[in-house]
């Protein structure tokens, strides 16, 4: 008997395997997902913008011959002490305690191999951090856990985090597992608790009370000492304008796809927007302030390549800060531990994890015996040749559109690929000159 | 600036804070143990800030934000009330305030003694690390919260929600206390908290026996996330 034809099975959009994976697992255990990362969905990003190049209206500059420059300076509003950099790339925050301190060296020295800063995180300032950094930022976070007068004079800026593109609004929250005696000790906590790291600063509330707040940080470190304002992509336009109203010498805008050590997936996933989108709102604020270059723009949230770089710069930042790819960089989810990554129940390049501290790249762990498989001086290379590829692909590009500084970048040297990606970028859907939103149209 | 024979006068009527605080972090960094006494404060924000070293400070009025923060083995007396966040973040030292202090009083602090003779608004004490804070009179709501390390010490009544998602700082409250927040407790007084309450009591000067307070502390139930505890958050 012949066999009736059937319908392929069908699987559902809205329940996909993937979203029914997540539904048992809710009600096996009865708690949120947390994990380490970004917003891992698909979101319009610089991979949607496209450089026009040189052509009849203007000429390009030649590959290897003539000059592109790269360097970039930062908190020249009100510090005595701005820090120049040679490179428009820098380390974004990412603490000891969530990062191994086999990795906080590795980041200071290829930072430093690299002529750029890298920044503390959550948990205070490590000397392994300090020696190896020749230029580093100390975060100053709600938690202030390990903040000290001691350690703010001997930053070379200070970084004050509002929030992060991960998770604007929310805080943070560090498994016992990687609360080791030293990551206890630093952070004035018992070994082995869960560790909270706050959403909002104990003695302040609001933009009035933060230039309080500086005045004290400057007045306590001699007026010398950049301070950025980090927030994350939220309202960037109004963050912005409220942060340099603050006082702030460089504003750090994080979009979406900016990691954290751990939180709810659900908060990476569906608060903030993407990086792209926040761009362009943040320069208008700082252009209708008169502030644009004066206060500088460093962005940050999925930066991956030079084109990343150049595509930001372009939009008017005025530097960019890497935390994920830096981690990759120095071998986090390399296909060399897939073997291990399996038996974890994950895979090479979706392994977030990281809060859970059995990584097995030896990154994102404080375990003695995980921590020895990342050689701080062959990981601090890689990331040296890795940011060194970002800035020649940036030089690249910068020259092929004509200009000798990369931050000559401008969005008339950009088109988009996509109605969402215009809209965002305020710069031209491709083969048009409009873009959603354009006054006048 | 005006120098007589004991101490140093700073007028901030003819000096701006910048100077001010220049001067005294310079004398205390010279660990020269001098004594300063600040006249017409009208309220300044960030005044004596950052000191680092024994020095003498007194300021003959009230301060705005952040009097004496993250200071260092200094003394700092406030002849006035304080505004929020006076000695945040201290390390070491000594900061009295005659007065009242508003809101955030020793926040984040690790160390030193912070004793103020009148009130302390809300939050006195959040995420302490460390420092002793002693209030002579009533400390307002969300005291202590998240406090990690150090005394707490109430000689009045303390507001809504005190020790709330509290760690190891211990809190000794003479008078009622409106709520606890979570995860706070009532604790048994043993005699190692008898004992330094008392040497808590007399370093500020205080008129109290250790045997009228109650201690509070920790259930540390919520110290590792567990769902059957998510009503408490």
């Amino acid at each position: 008997m012949e066999k009736t034809p059937q319908t392929d099975p069908r699987q559902s959009w809205t329940f996909s395997n993937s979203i029914n994976s997540e539904i048992r697992r809710a009600a096996a255990t009865g708690i949120y997902d947390i994990r380490g990362g970004g917003a891992k969905r698909r979101v319009p990003h610089f991979d949607d913008l496209l450089f026009l190049g040189a052509s009849m209206s203007r000429y390009p500059l030649e590959g290897y011959r003539e000059k592109c420059e790269t360097s970039v300076t930062l908190g020249t509003r009100f510090a005595k002490k701005p820090i120049e950099l040679k490179i428009p790339v820098t380390i974004a925050g990412m603490s000891f305690g969530a990062l191994s301190g086999h990795a906080k060296e590795a980041l200071g020295r290829g930072a430093t191999m690299a002529g750029t800063s890298t920044t503390t995180g959550d948990g205070g300032m490590t000397e392994e951090e300090r020696g190896h950094s020749e230029k580093l930022v100390y975060q100053y976070l709600p938690s202030r856990y390990g903040m000290n007068p001691d350690d703010l004079r001997r930053a070379d800026a200070i970084e004050i985090v509002v929030g992060q593109g991960a998770k604007p609004g929310g805080g943070g929250m560090l498994l016992g597992q990687k609360i080791t005696e030293r990551v206890a000790g630093m952070r004035d906590l018992p070994v082995g608790i869960d560790q909270r790291s706050a959403c909002r600063h104990p003695d302040w509330t609001g933009p009035d009370d933060l230039e309080i707040k500086i005045l004290e940080i400057r007045e306590i470190t001699n007026w010398e000492k950049p301070i950025y304002i980090k927030v994350g992509g939220a309202r960037p336009y109004y963050d912005v304008a409220l942060a340099v109203k603050a006082g702030a010498d460089v504003v750090v805008l994080d979009g979406m796809q900016g990691g954290t050590a751990a939180t709810q997936d659900v908060f990476i996933e569906h608060v903030g927007q993407p990086t792209l989108a926040c761009i362009r709102p943040a320069v208008q604020a700082l252009q209708d302030l008169g502030m644009h270059r004066e206060v500088q723009l460093v962005v940050s949230g999925g930066i991956r390549t030079g084109a990343d770089v150049a595509k930001a710069l372009a939009l008017g930042a005025d530097a960019v800060a890497i935390g994920t790819a830096a981690l990759v960089a120095l071998g986090d989810n390399d296909p060399k531990w897939e073997a291990e990554y399996q038996k974890l129940g994950s895979t090479t390049g979706a392994y977030d994890d990281w809060h859970e501290g059995r990584d097995p790249a030896g990154i994102t762990t404080q375990d003695p015996e995980l921590m020895k498989r990342l050689d701080p001086l062959a990981a601090g290379r890689r990331l040296r040749n890795y940011l060194n590829v970002l800035t020649l692909e940036c030089q690249t590009l910068a020259r092929a559109c004509g200009h000798n500084h990369v931050h000559n970048l401008e969005p008339e040297d950009l088109c988009a690929l996509t109605m969402e990606a215009a809209a965002m970028a305020q710069v031209p859907l491709a083969g048009t000159n409009w873009y959603p939103g354009k006054p006048g149209f | 600036m005006t120098t007589t024979l004991d101490k140093t006068v700073l007028d901030m009527t003819a000096t701006d804070l910048r100077a001010v605080n220049t001067t005294l972090q310079a004398a205390a960094k010279a660990q020269a143990n001098e004594a300063y006494v600040i006249t017409n404060p009208r309220g300044s924000h960030a005044m004596a800030c950052g000191l680092d070293g024994p020095l003498n400070v007194t300021i003959k009025g009230s301060t705005g934000y952040y009097c004496a923060g993250m200071n260092k083995e200094a003394s700092v007396t406030v002849e006035g009330s304080a505004g929020p966040g006076v000695a945040e973040n201290m390390m070491s030292g000594v900061v009295t305030i005659e007065g009242d202090a508003s809101q955030y009083a020793g926040a984040t602090g690790h160390g030193g003694l912070l004793n103020i003779k009148g009130n302390a608004s809300s939050r006195c004490g959040i995420s302490m690390k460390g420092i002793d804070i002693v209030v002579h009179g009533n400390i307002g709501h969300m005291s202590a919260f998240m406090a990690q390390k150090g005394n707490l010490v109430v000689l009045g009544d303390a507001g809504d929600a005190l020790g709330d998602s509290l760690y190891e700082a211990r809190l000794f409250v003479r008078g009622s206390v409106k709520s606890l927040g979570a995860d706070c407790i009532e604790k048994e007084m043993r005699p190692e908290h008898i004992e330094t309450l008392r040497e808590l009591l007399e370093k500020a000067g205080a008129d109290a026996k250790p045997e009228e307070f109650k201690r509070y502390g920790s259930a540390r139930k919520l110290y590792n996330f567990n769902i059957d505890h998510a009503d408490e958050y």
